[in-house]
């Protein structure tokens, strides 16, 4: 299998001006490592706001111009958005050279609409005339036209209802049975433990762990204190409270020394680096080399 | 104190009626959760009660009184993104100052930071957000909330510490709270009863 998307150190700052003339990096993304493989789904999971899809806007190139970005990415990829003043299935089609290339498009959106359910009708609405399902399913029609090897999903499924979310989840999984590699951005565990291969934990801009599906479901193999944390506080999993939120400012150390149980002197001021510990990616001193990870 | 909703009906255009003879009743001492599919009109539900909207047939009573449409309405409504509700020239201060000053306590109940304060909003992320939107919102003058999947946008740690904080709350100052969510699972945590938003809407 090969590497369909490869993210390398990548990180992402912003420069503002505050108050006049006074310049302001602002650090979203930090030393972002992460790949995706042909007929995978690798979710990356962290809280709204956090930054995430910044990095699916990196990948496309569509960042705003005051964005910095050091680190590399190698990818092929394919571009998710709507026109409100088009038909929908003008939009699926996109832009052709002559007609005979617009007929021979259509007939394949015809097709790839008809295997969503899509009817003939829906091909002359406009986006407002769909329900958020059916959006959702022109948008993936209009991705797959071009046959691209792969998919950034944003955040697909918030605020649809749980019908429409097991169709989404389906949908998702039919496409890696095609052999796509697929990147699903989203802050619902249960869309990536439903999904995913391997599921990567942001925090504060940062990767801290990268871990497969299976260890998800027993907490013992998780890694990072902060994963725990998250799991268990899942509804199902007894909606346990922790305390602490992401920093806002840059700290020198580890991004969660302050609510940390196993946190060690020197986290307070070094940065761990995201390390393979037995095949999983993990951003903790506890588990350098040297140290038993307990 | 009893929030009463009777025979509530109410359509955008001539169309589509969006709620037929909705009924509903809440008390100070209980949280309530609604659950409903997408575009089925818990939000437009959530509007009238909280003075929203106006133009709807039926009543909305607190304790048998229609609710005057002036000064603070006792029924505040929270939305799922506060990012919409918060005017983006006014620092963090002066957004939870507009409603009322909470004392400390409160503030570290729900883990607000100093430092959050002389932000603008655009600087804080949606859950950080989210927690001056439902502490803007608990005015002693509050008698219910109404929360429009107030945490579905929120990582699942979050979503304990703001449904922690904000229930503790409630319940030590008899705050009725109407729960509305697309999770199932959540709403078995935290809600005291569970309304299936297509029994109780006619249309």
């Amino acid at each position: 299998m090969g590497n369909l998307l490869e993210v390398n150190n990548l990180s992402i700052s912003f420069t503002q001006y505050v108050e006049g003339l006074n310049r302001h990096d602002l650090k979203v993304i930090s030393d972002l490592t992460l790949d995706v493989n042909e007929a995978e789904i690798v979710a990356i999971l962290g809280s709204s706001g956090s930054g995430k899809s910044l990095l699916a806007h990196s990948i496309l190139g569509i960042l705003p111009y005051n964005s910095h970005v050091t680190g590399e990415i190698k990818y092929k990829g394919n571009l998710l958005t709507q026109d409100p003043l088009m038909k929908v299935s003008e939009q699926a089609i996109g832009e052709c050279k002559d007609e005979k290339e617009h007929d021979a498009r259509k007939i394949k959106q015809r097709e790839i609409f008809a295997r969503y359910g899509l009817d003939e009708s829906v091909d002359d609405l406009y986006p407002f005339e769909l329900s958020g399902g059916m959006a959702r399913k022109v948008l993936l029609s209009t991705a797959l036209i071009n046959d691209p090897d792969l998919l950034i999903a944003d955040e697909p499924t918030p605020g649809l209802d749980s019908q429409s979310v097991k169709e989404t989840i389906e949908d998702i999984k039919n496409l890696k049975e095609q052999g796509k590699g697929i990147l699903l951005i989203t802050h619902e565990i249960d869309v990536a433990l439903k999904t995913a291969d391997r599921i990567a934990i942001f925090y504060s801009g940062y990767v801290i762990e990268i871990n497969t599906v299976e260890n998800f479901r027993n907490k013992q193999n998780l890694l990072h204190p902060y994963t725990k944390v998250l799991i268990d506080a899942l509804p199902r999993n007894g909606f346990n409270y922790a305390e602490g939120v992401q920093p806002l400012e840059v700290v020198s150390g580890c991004p969660y020394y302050e609510n940390c149980p196993v946190r060690l002197d020197k986290c307070e001021n070094e940065k761990p680096e995201l390390i393979n510990h037995n095949g999983i990616m993990i951003r903790c001193f506890n588990f350098e080399e040297g140290n038993d990870g307990s | 104190m009893d929030l009463k909703a009777e025979n509530i009906s109410f359509s955008y255009n001539k169309k589509r009626q969006i709620l037929k003879d909705v009924s509903l009743s809440l008390n100070g001492n209980k949280i309530i959760g609604l659950i409903g599919d997408s575009g089925s009109g818990k939000s437009t539900l959530c509007k009238i009660l909280s003075g929203y909207i106006t133009n709807y047939s039926g009543e909305v009573t607190l304790d048998g009184n229609k609710i005057p449409d002036k000064n603070f309405h006792p029924v505040q409504l929270i939305f799922q993104h506060p990012e919409k509700t918060m005017n983006p020239k006014w620092k963090m201060e002066k957004v939870l100052k507009e409603s009322w000053q909470p004392p400390q306590e409160l503030k570290d109940t729900f883990g607000l930071k100093e430092n959050w304060l002389t932000r603008w909003p655009n600087e804080l992320s949606g859950g950080e957000l989210q927690r001056f939107s439902i502490l803007r919102s608990l005015n002693p003058k509050t008698k219910f909330i109404i929360a429009d999947e107030i945490s579905t946008m929120l990582d699942a740690l979050t979503q304990v510490q703001i449904w922690e904080a904000l229930i503790s709350h409630a319940k030590a100052n008899s705050i009725g709270i109407l729960a509305v969510s697309h999770d199932e699972e959540l709403l078995e945590v935290i809600c005291d009863d569970i309304l299936h938003f297509n029994e109780i809407n006619g249309v």
